[in-house]
């Protein structure tokens, strides 16, 4: 049997039905009757297979457009209801909204608490210590007297004398004194890291601040290596950078460490610099009044804005302590927990 | 240091590309900063040979060459070169090369032409065509054996690898020291130079003597004299080595000594002798006042300090750091007096600054602290090159004044200990293998152990653990393994001021304020200008970034509130900005006191231009309100009152803040001719905390209240009271009430139909108990003895409603 399928006068009749549809119980009569399971247009559906092959393409995907274009209809009529029914007036949604603010953590607190925290996962102690230190823990103590060649690799700012005869006082050049303060009230086992201000007479560039913040690391215990060194320190680089880095040791100069070392990361391309370690020198060990055959260790310290600033993709040091709250506001989207 | 590869490979083979080599140095130690290349790429020149020339059958003044360049046939080219002659062995840059135009000095494309009709393959390079020199009057010659054929590049170019010797490898500035470290890394072995020379029977020690006054300063002097140089310049290689390593030939002798500074890292000085008073050499501190010219045109005043090199008389030379222009080597010289001494590095520097800007070369490396046993190895060598390019006789023997010998000590280091640090343990073999390589002598003690010694050149083989650097380093740190801390988690340090510290930073960066990180060092009027009436000392610099900023904060205020002035600009409406950080107080004869400090400042307009939204000035009420859930954020039960002593803030909007009665901070509005002073415009209310006395205020134990289950009950009390009393003190009073949970001020009003000099308070007052719901009569006993008592002790009315 052929049958005369008229769409077009389908859709017209459709659309005025649903026009006078005023409630959602006249939508629902409506819907069952054009889209229901016996509704017309249902029909019609079902009738396609019995047209003539040459007619089903075309009279099945029309009836199926029809079909999808009375379902959005009924939705835009509801809505239409919805909305009738509520008292308010339509408002502009593109309205901007109202915006609570939102506060930032500095991006060197960011990095720090990052650093902080995988720290305190390998079961890390966190202390930190004076900004202003003696001379000889900065120094001397550490296995750099005075007019000794290191001494140069870091430009001090000196406390002024102040007449009452004390010993030279500076500001810290590295955290590393507080290997030392530490060292005095611990005994062995001793893990910990030491985050805080250093101070460097350095012309500020790019690259460069005279200010700027470390993180100075202790390990020691009976029998440690440079294998634990390694393992500790590569276990943070993978936490802290995701564990696809490449990572390297480079052999280093510091006076407390012996062996000394520095450890690199491949990061886009090229290889950083990120921290010195070394195993702890025998005589630092043996100072804090330990046995050096029996405990040894291992020491590292890093820079948090260098650290930062891979992180972040900052390219000027010189941004963390301007704080410019354009560039402060970059950080709305990092919350690190400390 | 410069280290030139040809130079380098007179002592030590490597078969590794230049970037390995400089790779695997850098990984032990010697860190290569770049590889510099001497000479162009070169591409298509290579060695040719010139096998016979013939005029040009159109000009005069050119001429053809055969060339032969290894390849199948030999190649005709024209040239116009006055030295062109058969035999040379010349550079022959083929067609397609890449020459410097001399005219644009850009390289161009070497064509295939004719010249005069004659047609030329190529060309015979001068110094100029292949970026040498300006030199263009003749080709150049190549003095070289190298097989016709090969890239000029191998022949004439050079790599220079630019290393950064750390402070305790004084070695890694000199070629030596770096082919000691390339056979060490390559299983190899260094060819040691020749230091040997005949010497006359004559005893130098009878035709001079040294004299060392100051052992501290000089702990080694040695002196060889060497009679019967002809000065003059010195032959190429050394010319050559010396200008691929930066240094500028000037003749046989000072070159020498300088070829042995680089080779060795021991600084040398060659005096004439004839000119030396008394013929003998006295080490001493220079006497006030006295004068010395330099080599390099400068003449100096010498201060007591300076350790110089003098005759009987007179100072000669500037110790360690530039010999004196009066006792120079010159064309006449023919007797010198070589200096190969050792000198104390703190002297040397003290001097290098006062007298020279950049140091040099000699400072540099005396600066790094020398071995006083390399002396003699130098003085030797140089003595050997200076017969060898100068001729001339040695007398025989070292003059040494050596005062500060010292004992070498052995120092014995056990397979044990070498496992212990680098988890670990290499074969003995292995282990030697690296040790001689470095040139450390060593011996094996059966069962586990070895004796070492530092070499002359170095200092830092001094314990076990030094020995065990060398063989960690040299095998790679790479290989070395890596395993996981063991052992238990020690006890950890509960330090309240960080935690509080930590608390603090989340929860005003969550009420919207945002952190800033300020320098430690500010200027003492800034520090004045925060504290109008007169603030604490402060502790000084002696040497700060900005002479200016000279002080060690006392207080964060400056650097807050121009940072705060410095952002208002750029942020449209309001900014709330704090810091949590360090202040330092002297402490005269200690250290100094480090307090942790909190300083918020807010400002400007809330939620300026937005549609419907409030829009007002921050004040007060905003700092307070900040103030107050930092409270609620930190468990702290602040407590504020009228007018905080503080001169930085005004009198009328300020208060002081205290927690269980001790004073914690201050908050207010900032006034403005202190905000002006650092560009901050406009009102701004600082909130300003000692976390380090808070931090002993709040924590212990915690007890979280459970809701009471039963419902409150809500009045409105509305009361009239002296137009002067705090709203906070009769808050207070209602708080007291055992049942009253919580109040509310939410109107204060005064007015008619108040009498002036009064004001009206309305407060909502909650009522509820935990145990029971509350019957009409429980409130209304409640809220009659509030109400007497808030009469009783502050007057109050009740207000009719």
């Amino acid at each position: 049997m052929a049958l005369e399928v008229d769409l077009d006068g389908l859709e017209s009749e459709a659309r005025s039905a649903l026009a006078t549809a005023n409630d959602a119980d006249a939508l629902e009569d409506w819907r069952v009757d054009w889209l229901g399971r016996r509704g017309r247009l249902t029909t019609v559906l079902r009738g396609v297979r019995d047209l003539p092959v040459e007619q089903r393409p075309a009279i099945g995907a029309g009836a199926n457009r029809l079909k999808g274009e009375l379902e959005s209809a009924l939705a835009a009529r509801q809505a239409e209801l919805v909305a009738a029914e509520t008292d308010g007036p339509t408002i502009d949604v593109t309205l901007p909204g109202r915006r609570p603010p939102l506060g930032s953590l500095h991006p060197v607190t960011l990095t720090r608490r990052t650093m902080e925290r995988t720290f305190r996962d390998l079961g890390f102690d966190v202390v930190e210590g004076p900004d202003i230190e003696l001379e000889e823990y900065n120094f001397d103590r550490l296995r750099i007297p005075a007019g000794h060649p290191a001494r140069d690799m870091w430009d001090t700012i000196w406390i002024a004398d102040d007449d009452s005869g004390g010993p030279r006082q500076l500001l810290r050049t590295h955290t590393s004194p507080m290997q030392i303060r530490y060292l005095e009230r611990r005994e062995p086992p001793i893990r910990v890291i030491v985050p805080g201000a250093c101070y460097r007479y350095e012309a500020t560039d790019a690259t460069h601040e005279w200010m700027l913040t470390q993180i100075e690391g202790l390990v020691i215990d009976q029998d440690l290596s440079f294998a634990h060194l390694k393992g500790t320190l590569e276990a943070f680089v993978r936490r802290m950078f995701g564990g696809e880095i490449e990572t390297r040791f480079r052999c280093d100069y510091f006076p407390f460490v012996e062996p000394g070392a520095e450890l690199g990361v491949r990061w886009q391309g090229d290889w950083l610099e990120v921290l010195g370690c070394g195993m702890v020198h025998p005589e630092i060990i043996e100072d804090a009044g330990l046995d050096s055959s029996r405990y040894t260790g291992f020491a590292f310290g890093m820079g948090v804005e260098r650290v930062a600033m891979l992180q972040y993709g900052v390219r000027d040091i010189r941004h963390f302590y301007r704080n410019d709250v354009r560039f402060l506001r970059e950080f709305d989207r990092f919350r690190g927990s400390a | 240091m410069d280290v030139p590869l040809k130079w380098l490979a007179q002592y030590v083979d490597w078969d590794l590309t230049v970037e390995a080599l400089a790779h695997r140095l850098s990984m032990a130690g010697a860190e290569v900063e770049s590889i510099k290349r001497s000479g162009g790429a070169w591409e298509h020149v290579v060695v040719g040979r010139v096998e016979a020339v013939e005029p040009h059958p159109n000009a005069d003044r050119l001429r053809l060459a055969t060339v032969e360049h290894g390849g199948n046939e030999p190649l005709q080219v024209v040239c116009g070169a006055p030295n062109l002659a058969a035999g040379q062995t010349i550079a022959f840059a083929q067609v397609g090369a890449a020459l410097i135009d001399p005219s644009t000095r850009e390289p161009r494309k070497l064509r295939k032409g004719k010249i005069r009709g004659v047609t030329s393959m190529g060309m015979i390079c001068s110094e100029r065509e292949l970026g040498l020199s300006d030199e263009h009057e003749g080709i150049l010659v190549l003095d070289t054996d190298a097989a016709l054929g090969t890239p000029l590049a191998d022949v004439l170019g050079d790599v220079v690898l630019d290393i950064k010797p750390t402070p305790n490898r004084p070695d890694h500035f000199s070629i030596l020291g770096i082919a000691r470290e390339v056979a060490a890394l390559t299983d190899g072995a260094v060819r040691e130079p020749l230091d040997s020379y005949p010497e006359a029977p004559a005893s130098a020690g009878d035709r001079t003597s040294v004299q060392i006054d100051d052992p501290e300063g000089c702990p080694r002097y040695t002196a060889i004299l060497i009679e019967g140089v002809r000065v003059g310049p010195s032959p190429q290689w050394m010319q050559d080595a010396l200008s691929s390593a930066g240094m500028r030939p000037i003749n046989n002798i000072v070159d020498s000594t300088n070829y042995v500074m680089l080779e060795w890292g021991q600084p040398l000085h060659a005096f004439d002798f004839g000119v030396l008073r008394e013929r003998r050499i006295v080490v001493r501190r220079a006497r006030a006042g006295e004068q010395l010219a330099l080599l390099d045109g400068s003449n100096i005043e010498l201060q007591p300090d300076d350790l110089v090199i003098a005759d009987a008389e007179r100072a000669v030379a500037l110790a360690g750091i530039m010999g004196g222009a009066e006792s120079e080597i010159s064309d006449d010289t023919t007797t010198i007096l070589l200096e190969t001494a050792n000198f104390q590095e703190a002297s040397i520097r003290r001097s290098r600054a006062r007298h020279t800007e950049t140091g040099t070369e000699a400072s540099r490396r005396f600066e790094k602290s020398l071995n006083p046993e390399l002396c003699e190895l130098a003085a030797r060598r140089a003595a050997a090159l200076i017969i060898e390019t100068a001729g001339g006789q040695a007398l025989s023997g070292i003059v040494d004044a050596y005062p500060g010998k010292k004992h070498i000590p052995q120092v014995v280091v056990g397979q044990p200990r070498i496992e212990q640090i680098l988890g670990l343990l290499p074969s003995v073999e292995t282990t030697r293998g690296i040790l001689t390589a470095l040139g450390i002598s060593n011996r094996w003690l059966p069962p586990n152990r070895y004796s070492v010694s530092c070499p002359p050149w170095r200092s830092d083989i001094n314990v076990p653990d030094d020995v065990v650097e060398e063989i960690g380093r040299i095998i790679g740190y790479d290989n070395l393994p890596s395993e996981p801390l063991p052992g238990a988690v020690p006890e950890h340090d509960i330090d309240p001021e960080r935690i509080l510290s930590e608390r603090i930073r989340d929860v005003l960066s969550g009420l919207g304020l945002r952190e800033i990180i300020t320098y430690a060092a500010v200027s003492a009027d800034e520090l004045d200008a925060v504290s109008p009436d007169g603030g604490s000392p402060s502790i000084q610099l002696q040497n700060p970034m900005n002479t200016e900023r000279d002080r060690m904060r006392t207080s964060l205020r400056p650097w807050g509130l121009r940072t705060f002035g410095l952002n208002q600009r750029e942020s449209r409406g309001g900014l709330a900005l704090f810091e949590v950080g360090k202040v330092f107080l002297p402490n005269p004869g200690g250290l100094a006191t480090e307090r942790r400090m909190l300083l918020a400042l807010i400002g400007g307009d809330l939620s300026p231009s937005m549609h419907g939204g409030e829009q007002r000035p921050l004040d007060f009420y905003d700092a307070k309100g900040v103030l107050e859930q930092l409270g609620h954020g930190v468990g702290a039960e602040f407590a504020i009152a009228q007018h905080a002593a503080d001169a930085a803030l005004s009198p009328g909007q300020s208060a002081s803040v205290t927690v269980a009665g001790q004073s914690v901070g201050v908050i207010g509005r900032v006034e403005p001719a202190v905000a002006s002073q650092f560009n901050a415009e406009g009102d701004v209310f600082a909130l300003e905390l000692s976390i380090s006395e808070l931090a002993p205020l709040i924590g212990g134990a915690v007890t979280v209240a459970s809701p009471s289950v039963y419902p409150a009950a809500v009045e409105d009390l509305a009361l009239i009271v002296d137009e002067s009393l705090p709203a906070g003190e009769l808050e207070a009073a209602i708080r007291g009430n055992g049942l009253v949970e919580d109040v509310e001020l939410f109107d204060v009003y005064s007015g008619e139909p108040i009498a002036d000099g009064s004001k009206s308070l309305a407060f909502r007052v909650h009522y509820r108990s935990p145990d029971r719901t509350l019957s009409e009569r429980d409130v209304e006993k409640a809220r009659r003895g509030i109400v007497r008592r808030l009469a009783s002790q502050f007057g109050a009315e009740l207000r009719d409603s």
